[in-house]
């Protein structure tokens, strides 16, 4: 009998070792095995975790170090036996069972390049079910189901097909937005490297909807990883005839290329992506046109997030109501939400809309890594806003967080623990506009660098008042006056960085300044202001 | 690599032939130059100009739009630590401090004897794990000084 054991490829456990470990399971192994490379269940602080397939059923063992192989191989991991590194059944681990997933459901479970695997684990039954139906009645059930962009920006996904498929033209395209620039956000890399089929059916049916016939993947040269297994995975599709000339025997064209991005925050943004993909420097165009209508080389253009469009086949397998049955208000469905920064249980995961921040941070989460408090948290990315420690009781849907100020975006929710500086982290947001603006408009090529300046001279002491009033006016203008929510969206973590942790702004030697933001609470670290700004690649 | 007898130019020529059929190919000619030079030299700037039939400030423009695209050779090894917030709260800005000290140098320079360039990256993906960095296109994760001193040893040995 051949064991069956499972070692991740996703390159999070690649980066912990994991190819290291398959090399020296093969080697040590003590009887006849088949290794087979999933993606990641997302339990990211178990990596790299090693499945073997047992009559009891995957029992898991984690985080496996390359040099603890041999030991675990001696002590009867492939029988599943008992180790102090041993989970169990991996499928009933709590963390996992809790979640509901749907867009996720195969990225772990599946080895992402085999047809058979994903056909048999529920692949294809949306798109066989959209190529039965005409194709509005593929937007209506989108559009029925309130699933809406998971870039970041909300907005009805339907409503968006509905524009492309209402617009006439021989040519239409869909683009998959993967450039997943957002610190703490790793879903759609994740999505691509376990299951890059249900990406694949998801823009397929999107083509389907809206009358396109070829279709790119645009992702960011840092997921080197992912690019490699999307374009094998679309080789894998064309053969089968998923992909290509007549999609099922059904008749409809699509095909898919895979492009790579260049190391530029700002191609995320929809249409600067679009100028990208086109070849072009990647600058943000002025809408309207919008890219529905007058998208990439100028014809109606489908752009949705990977998160969107893989979650479109689970709609169409299980009808709109069974998704929108999921969430709450105008948040409907699951969203894979990522646990990243200093927690003790970062990873991903997939749950209905609704679930407070503090029982994601907490209760799954874990608290820190470091065991110490949690001072804040940062959600939805470098545009997003910082809540305190006492402000997590927060709803994870879209309006919720839009009325406490604060931005859902892509899903990412990244922990710090009491010793970060919050002065340096809204410095930060403003080094980091300065550094990915591209540079179209001047509230944000200029705002950025100025806001950098203002904050050092307040926490250097200078003039406090009058440049804090100067911050508050910089804010101000970027959030008007910029074209995009680059520009005009980094003021949302400078201003909350100084509305909940004022007391970080102060000067930083003690007796300088006046008692006014006095109650210097929580440690800083030495150093948090110095080395001053990053040299590298500043030529943009 | 070049092969003896073919030129550059020749070399850039067969690089936009094989993607003659792409629309807006320019980015992934671009990334094919860099993978095979190391780098893009502005004198393949006119060439590509000329062979896709836009201007020479277009070509440079893009070239120096992106950061990915560099404009001399980079170190044997290339080191990227990532800044990014969720890499900070785990100490990111230490631990590019420390690689700066052990290399000598400052982000975004090569060492003297050409062995490593050290750059800063905003986020890799592995933000669960940090600090994160790549060392020659492998992701790295939860980088303690010393794991990536022995990286960066591993690399200098291969
Ligand atoms: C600065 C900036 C960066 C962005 N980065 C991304 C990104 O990396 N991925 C993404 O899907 N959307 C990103 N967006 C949002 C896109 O512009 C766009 O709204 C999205 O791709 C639409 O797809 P969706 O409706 O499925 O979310 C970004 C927006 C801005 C302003
Ligand atoms: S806000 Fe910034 S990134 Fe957006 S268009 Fe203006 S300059 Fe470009
Ligand atoms: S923030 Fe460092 S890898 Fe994402």
């Amino acid at each position: 009998m051949t064991t069956t054991v499972y070692v991740p490829r996703d390159s999070a456990a690649l980066s912990l070792g994991a190819d290291e470990v398959a090399a020296n399971l093969a080697q040590e192994a003590d009887r006849p095995i088949r290794i087979v490379r999933n993606g990641s269940h997302g339990m990211l602080w178990l990596e790299p975790l090693v499945e073997v397939v047992t009559e009891r059923g995957r029992i898991g063992y984690g985080p496996v170090e390359p040099d603890a192989v041999a030991g675990l191989v001696a002590a009867g991991m492939l029988d599943g036996a008992g180790h102090e590194l041993c989970q169990g059944v991996v499928a009933e681990l709590p963390w996992l069972r809790d979640q509901t997933r749907l867009c996720f459901a195969r990225v772990g479970v599946t080895d992402p390049l085999s047809p058979e695997d994903y056909v048999a684990h529920g692949g294809l039954a949306g798109l066989r079910r959209a190529l039965r139906l005409p194709p509005a009645d593929v937007v209506a059930e989108v559009t029925e189901s309130g699933l809406r962009g998971r870039g970041g920006a909300g907005f009805p996904a339907g409503i968006k097909w509905k524009t492309v498929a209402g617009t006439p033209g021989p040519l239409k395209f869909v683009c998959c937005n993967a450039d997943e620039g957002d610190s703490g956000t790793f879903a759609d890399r994740m999505l691509m490297e376990g299951d890059p089929f249900t990406l694949i059916e998801g823009m397929t049916i999107a083509a389907y909807a809206v009358g396109a016939t070829e279709g790119y993947v645009y992702i960011r040269s840092e997921y080197p990883d992912a690019v490699r297994t999307m374009r094998e995975a679309i080789a894998v599709a064309r053969e089968q005839g998923w992909l290509g000339e007549n999609v099922l025997g059904a008749g409809h064209t699509f095909d898919l290329f895979v492009r790579v991005g260049a190391g530029a925050y700002i191609c995320g943004e929809e249409t600067a992506m679009l100028e990208s993909l086109e070849g072009k420097r990647g600058m943000v165009r002025a809408k309207p046109p919008i890219p529905a209508i007058t998208g990439l080389f100028g014809k109606p253009t489908v752009v949705n997030n990977v998160l969107t469009l893989a979650s479109v086949p689970a709609i169409l397998a299980g009808g709109a109501a069974a998704y929108q049955a999921l969430g709450v208000e105008r948040s409907r469905g699951t969203q894979v939400f990522q646990l990243a920064g200093n927690v003790a249980r970062g990873g991903i995961f997939e749950t209905a809309f609704g679930m407070t921040l503090h029982e994601l941070v907490h209760t799954y989460g874990g608290g820190t890594r470091t065991g110490r408090p949690v001072r804040a948290v940062q959600v939805g990315g470098p545009l997003g806003a910082y809540l305190p420690a006492t402000g997590l009781d927060l709803p994870m849907e879209y309006e919720a967080f839009a009325a406490a100020g604060a931005m859902l975006g892509h899903g990412g929710v990244v922990v710090f623990d009491d010793t970060v500086d919050m002065a340096s982290m809204a410095r930060f947001a403003m080094e980091f506009c300065a550094e990915e603006s591209c540079g179209k408009c001047t509230p944000c090529r200029v705002g950025a660098v100025r806001g950098v300046e203002v904050i050092d001279k307040i926490v250097a002491g200078q003039d406090p008042d009058g440049n804090l009033a100067l911050l508050g006016d910089l804010c101000e203008l970027m959030t008007e006056g910029s074209l995009c929510a680059m520009g005009g969206l980094t003021p949302m973590p400078v201003r909350s960085a100084l509305l909940h942790f004022a007391d970080d702004f102060g000067p930083k030697r003690a007796g300088d300044f006046g008692p006014k933001r006095a109650g210097d609470f929580g440690p800083k670290r030495a150093g948090d202001f110095g080395p001053a700004s990053p040299n590298g690649g500043g030529h943009r | 690599m070049v092969s003896p007898g073919t030129s550059v130019t020749d070399r850039v020529r067969a690089l936009v032939a094989a993607h003659r059929g792409d629309r807006g190919a320019l980015l992934p000619i671009l990334h094919r130059i860099q993978a095979e030079f190391g780098y893009v030299d502005s004198d393949v700037v006119p060439v590509l100009a000329a062979e896709l039939n836009i201007s020479r400030a277009d070509v440079h423009g893009v070239v120096t739009f992106y950061s990915d695209f560099r404009s001399e050779p980079a170190g044997r090894t290339v080191l990227k630590l990532c800044r990014a917030e969720a890499c900070q709260s785990v100490g990111a800005e230490q631990l590019v401090a420390h690689a700066e000290r052990v290399l000598g140098i400052k982000t975004g320079q090569t060492t003297p004897d050409g062995s490593v360039t050290l750059e800063q990256v905003f986020c890799l993906g592995n933000c669960a794990l940090g600090p994160a960095g790549q060392v020659n296109d492998r992701v790295r994760g939860r980088l303690s000084p010393a794991r990536l001193e022995s990286l960066l040893k591993g690399a200098a040995s291969r």
